[in-house]
């Protein structure tokens, strides 16, 4: 009889969790209502707006318009940056190119230049530059490297073992290429594209700069002239299922294939290809590529910045602004990296089904461009809460929405880099959980959660849709006194702000870039 | 006939000299066996007949065809040489029926016969052709990369240590499977292990490599019972290794006379027996009295056997040796013995 007891005692607390969990559980659960907070507000508009009226400004020509200028965008530039990302990654990572490494490096660095500073020294370089060509030719300087960045870590992770096999089994060089390095290179392209993609349909200043409409700057246009809400709302509603659309193509094309090495032990290092006499021709491409992406900005940060002279850097207001977006990207970037701890640390130490669906709740919140969160928050804070509209609540409340999984992946990845046993054995000495959670996993993950900090930070910095729609009155970022002064066509007053931005993402560009190689073991 | 001859070959990583100076020739038909620890080039030499890497010098010569000498090679994709990696290398992305397709070149019907022939080939059931590779076992791996080889039809199959990713009952099984197939489809092989016994097993000619040379090439028998050197007959398998006064066919050894198999050798020199040459009996025993006599110094239990170590004489730092010995024999520290040997002993020189 004893024995059924014992059984029965020993199996009901398995399907309970711990009392730190379910605190955890529930902490991560209470984020994740929040940041689907925008999502829920767009279907709500659709809802209350009526299918009449709703059909009414949504089958309008301006819709189509909008439409059309956004699947071309999409269509012309994401092909683009995949075929310069895979050519470039494969150059920098298995070619003997000269300095392959300084290219490496100069392919990641226009991730420092915020995209509207790569529109605004287009448009200084060329004036009349403007219109789908210009959207196309500036997207793919300013965001091919999300793709070159996932491409080089596949590339250096490929087993060479298998290209060793096909041509074993007959397949030319460049056969062995298509058939067997560029579908390994899959889940890189997919990544990247969806990434590339949904910056496309977020970004607001680059595409504003050259006169070029799509939903973001038509929405933020209505919110700013009109106040026409229910218009505002309803071209959110169409760029939020544009957004879904992009998820699931991802979805679909990447598949469930397993693409990791089969197998024990480490992969060789991979061949390096002997580009020859072709060395030089092939130098030509990272280099056009530098020239279009980093030369440009230098170039007329330099000019307008010669031509301003010492009177641009008026220091009080440079120093203020840029006071203030440290502030703001400090406090936005702990507060992401701390709402980011619990399903950090649970999709590590205890990953349930739970725990996997909202991870993807955060990943989908983030995928919102930022005028569809601000347009949110300002109509929820506005309706409900005056108190909080332009609060510093609201606009930190944003910044989580919009990055917290920058700061998840590191998080989690430096998390899973710490045995379990360590944290057994803390408790084992005495501790209680919550101590033993800190004594060790917390300690030991801190590399990986300043990293988190670091690259939230980064995008907040750079951010300008949704500050300039949530920032509390009186606060001017770097990025809006930019984007102020070049509204006021005073471009070599913005320079010093934008030579600024650029000079504090660098180093979070790099650790981005390090982060990648670490990522591959390298 | 020969079918593939190295001459000279040799191989420079950095300061290392992965390969120095390999010679061999391969008869077709034949299974060639290449064993070595880990580290003494084999695999270099594997890549380099497969045309992954380029030899520094030498000659690599397939059916009157030269594949490599030094300045120029022939790309590995226009060899016509398969082979089996260590843990099968079969493309992740692909299904079993595309991994073994891969490199067939024909429409779509004889393709798929030809598929279904080499599954049932390498006996795995054609219900696991639309399974992806991480959904077999490290078994049916091996078996679906050797059918992905021969789809080819090589004239020479390379064997990368392919079964030594399987645990034991599976490698016998396995290593008997791709023997059967590849001598019924009549595949010249040749097969890199550093595990001795399976290259004894598998090989018509052993290849016993260190240090990125050969240092004896041979038939499974007479490499293991004529070793040229004290480290090849360690390589191969336990050996006693003592020092002798030999002449006239007979050795003067710790162990007593013992005939040896080289007549014409006269002088002092090592003698080699291997330890099923040995036999042990307790002293005093109906079997005893001949040969020498030695004292039990330790014995470890290990279920079936026993591992014994036997001093001889009285002397407690004199010459030992160790054996296995069937478990029934009840010994004990301590115990008096008597040594019989059969057969010759070798001269190593």
């Amino acid at each position: 009889m004893t024995s059924t007891t014992d059984t029965r005692i020993s199996i009901a607390p398995r399907h309970r969790l711990p009392a730190a969990s379910s605190w955890t559980l529930t902490i991560a659960v209470v984020v994740a209502l929040l940041a689907l907070l925008p999502l829920g507000f767009v279907l709500w508009a659709a809802v209350v707006t009526g299918w009449e009226m709703a059909s009414q400004l949504i089958f309008r020509s301006r819709v189509g318009d909008l439409l059309a200028n956004t699947v071309l965008l999409v269509v012309f530039t994401i092909p683009i940056c995949a075929v310069l990302g895979v050519a470039l990654a494969w150059l920098t990572e298995r070619s003997d190119l000269p300095g392959a490494r300084f290219w490496s490096w100069l392919c990641v660095t226009p991730l420092a230049v915020p995209a509207f500073v790569h529109s605004y020294a287009w448009i200084g370089m060329w004036p009349a530059f403007n219109g789908l060509p210009a959207g196309v030719a500036i997207s793919v300087v300013a965001y091919f490297p999300f793709l070159y960045l996932p491409l080089s870590a596949a590339f250096r992770l490929l087993d060479p073992a298998l290209e060793d096999q096909a041509a074993s089994l007959g397949l030319a060089p460049f056969a062995v290429f298509r058939r067997v390095v560029l579908p390994q290179l899959r889940l890189a392209l997919c990544g990247g594209a969806l990434l590339i993609g949904l910056h496309l349909l977020a970004e607001y200043g680059l595409f504003a700069m050259i006169r070029f409409d799509t939903f973001t700057t038509a929405i933020l246009d209505q919110f700013q002239s009109t106040y026409n809400g229910v218009a505002a709302y309803m071209l959110a509603l169409v760029l939020v299922l544009c957004c879904f659309v992009l998820l699931g193509l991802e979805a679909s094309l990447r598949g469930h294939s397993r693409y990791a090495r089969l197998g024990s032990g480490v992969a060789r290092r991979p061949k390096i290809a002997r580009l020859g006499r072709w060395k030089y021709v092939a130098l030509l491409l990272p280099a056009a590529t530098a020239a279009f992406a980093l030369g440009i900005p230098v170039l007329t940060l330099g000019r307008w910045l010669i031509a301003g002279g010492a009177g641009v850097w008026r220091i009080d207001e440079v120093g203020l602004a840029l006071w203030q977006t440290l502030v703001i990207c400090l406090v936005g970037g702990l507060a992401t990296t701390a709402a980011a701890v619990p399903i950090a640390w649970l999709s590590v130490r205890r990953p349930t089904r739970a725990s996997r669906f909202l991870e993807g709740c955060y990943y989908l919140a983030s995928s919102m461009p930022g005028v569809v969160v601000a347009l949110a928050l300002v109509t929820i804070t506005v309706r409900t809460m005056l108190p909080l509209y332009q609060s510093v609540a609201t606009i930190v409340l944003a910044y989580v929405v919009m990055f917290l999984p920058r700061a998840l992946v590191s998080l989690r990845a430096s998390i899973a880099q710490v045995p379990v046993e360590i944290e057994q054995a803390a408790a084992s000495l005495g501790r209680s959980p919550g101590n033993a959670l800190l004594a060790t996993t917390i300690r030991l993950a801190a590399p990986g959660a300043a990293a988190g900090v670091a690259l939230s930070s980064l995008g907040i910095m750079n951010e300008l849709t949704a500050t300039q729609m949530l920032a509390p009155n009186g606060t001017r970022t770097l990025a809006m006194a930019f984007w102020a002064l070049t509204g006021e066509i005073d471009y070599a007053g913005a320079a010093p702000y934008a030579v600024l931005m650029v000079a504090f993402s660098l180093p979070l560009t790099f650790l981005l870039h390090h982060q990648s190689k670490k990522i591959a073991g390298r | 006939m020969t079918l593939l001859t190295l001459t000279s070959l040799r191989k420079q990583y950095g300061s290392v000299a992965a390969l120095d100076g390999i010679d061999l020739s391969v008869t077709a038909g034949s299974r060639t066996a290449i064993v070595g620890p880990s580290g003494c080039g084999k695999t270099t030499l594997l890549r380099l007949v497969a045309g992954f890497d380029a030899p520094d010098e030498g000659r690599i010569v397939f059916d009157g065809q030269t594949l490599a000498d030094g300045s120029s090679q022939v790309p590995a994709h226009k060899r016509g040489i398969g082979i089996v990696a260590q843990d099968g290398c079969l493309f992740p992305h692909l299904t079993i029926r595309q991994n073994i397709g891969f490199g067939l070149e024909a429409e779509a019907s004889v393709k798929s016969a030809r598929i279904a022939e080499l599954m049932d080939m390498v006996g795995l059931d054609a219900a696991m052709l639309s399974r992806k590779p991480d959904q077999l076992s490290g078994g049916q791996q091996q078996r679906v990369a050797l059918a992905r080889a021969l789809a080819r039809k090589p004239r020479l199959m390379l064997l990368d240590e392919p079964f030594s990713a399987l645990d034991t009952g599976l490698r016998a099984a396995t290593r008997k499977a791709v023997t059967d197939v590849l001598t019924a489809a009549g595949i010249t092989t040749l097969l890199v292990t550093h595990d001795q016994g399976e290259a004894l097993a598998f090989a018509d000619q052993v290849a016993v490599m260190r240090a990125g040379r050969f240092a004896q090439v041979g038939s499974p028998r007479e490499v293991y019972s004529r070793p040229v050197d004290a480290a090849t007959a360690a390589f191969l398998g336990e050996a006693i290794v003592m020092p002798a006064d030999i002449a006239d066919g007979q050795a003067k050894s710790p162990l007593g006379v013992l005939p040896v198999d080289d007549i014409a050798y006269r002088g002092k020199a090592q003698i080699m027996l291997r330890p099923e040459q040995v036999t042990v009996s307790q002293a005093g025993g109906h079997n005893g009295g001949e040969g020498a006599s030695g004292t039990i110094a330790e014995i470890n239990f290990c279920g079936p056997t026993s591992d014994v170590r036997i001093r001889l004489g009285g002397d407690p730092q004199g010459f030992s040796f160790r054996l296995d010995i069937p478990s029934r024999e009840t010994l004990f520290v301590g115990d008096r013995v008597t040594i019989g040997v059969a057969g010759a002993a070798h001269v190593l020189r």
